[in-house]
């Protein structure tokens, strides 16, 4: 996980597309400046990189079950809830669940485990489109080799 | 067995929390109602679970924006209806 890059997620380690579910792993740096001032002698990972962290593995999710075609912005965050402190070094097991393919839109449900406990969970909506550059969906599919995401992006369109 | 046009407008009054009674067969859906392509979207989902279809929004964007349907034709709710009528037809043929 590098902070900084908004890389919130190291690895997937299942990508089920018959029953449109995905799971993936990332650790919680030990360092980060971020931790500097979230907080002051109690370093937290910030809830809204828990979020982002849920939005990225639906993600991946969306862009598999499209087959790389098209690329889904998050869009809406219901019923996010953080359930307990997530600290530096912490390994989170993510997990995401498609609700809803419709037109140009996707809802997912996701959670965040910590040694099996659920730390954390939304219902997150995104706007699916086309990408919008070449570049973009080229930089998505070397991040995409980087994590062991197993869909490959077509060579051409 | 409630209308299309019911099951429409209570999902459009819950979803958005506009009073029921302001939702007629003849408002548009953005212009008359105020509902942005956001909420739109948590209608449209509302809208694809209760009749089992899938409202094909790009489509009808695309349309729009190409200047070959008008937003009336797609938004106004009494078309809204009709569009969710013609997708369970089609769906159970």
């Amino acid at each position: 996980m590098r902070l900084e890059y908004f890389q919130l997620i190291d690895r997937i380690v299942e990508l089920d597309l018959a029953g449109r579910t995905i799971k993936a792993q990332a650790q919680v740096p030990e360092t980060s400046t971020i931790f500097e001032g979230h907080f002051p002698g109690h370093p937290l990972m910030p809830g809204v990189l828990l979020v982002e962290a849920m939005a990225q593995t639906s993600g991946w999710l969306i862009i598999g079950a499209t087959g790389f075609t098209r690329m889904p912005f998050l869009a809406a965050v219901k019923e996010a809830k953080l359930r307990t402190f997530v600290a530096p070094g912490q390994i989170l097991s993510l997990a995401a669940s498609l609700l809803h393919e419709g037109s140009g839109y996707a809802i997912t449900k996701a959670a965040i485990d910590v040694d099996g406990k659920t730390v954390a969970q939304a219902e997150i909506t995104f706007k699916v489109m086309a990408f919008p550059d070449p570049k973009f969906r080229t930089s998505m599919s070397e991040v995409a080799q980087r994590i062991g995401f197993p869909v490959e992006a077509p060579a051409h369109g | 067995m409630s209308s299309t046009f019911d099951t429409v407008a209570n999902i459009i009054a819950e979803t958005c929390d506009i009073p029921r009674e302001k939702i007629r067969p003849e408002s548009h859906a953005i212009n008359d109602l105020g509902i942005d392509s956001l909420d739109f979207l948590d209608i449209a989902f509302a809208i694809d679970k209760a009749f089992g279809i899938k409202l094909p929004l790009e489509q009808w964007t695309q349309e729009v924006n190409d200047g070959k349907a008008t937003t009336e034709q797609y938004f106004v709710l009494n078309n809204l209806c009709a569009s969710i009528d013609g997708l369970v037809a089609a769906k159970g043929a």
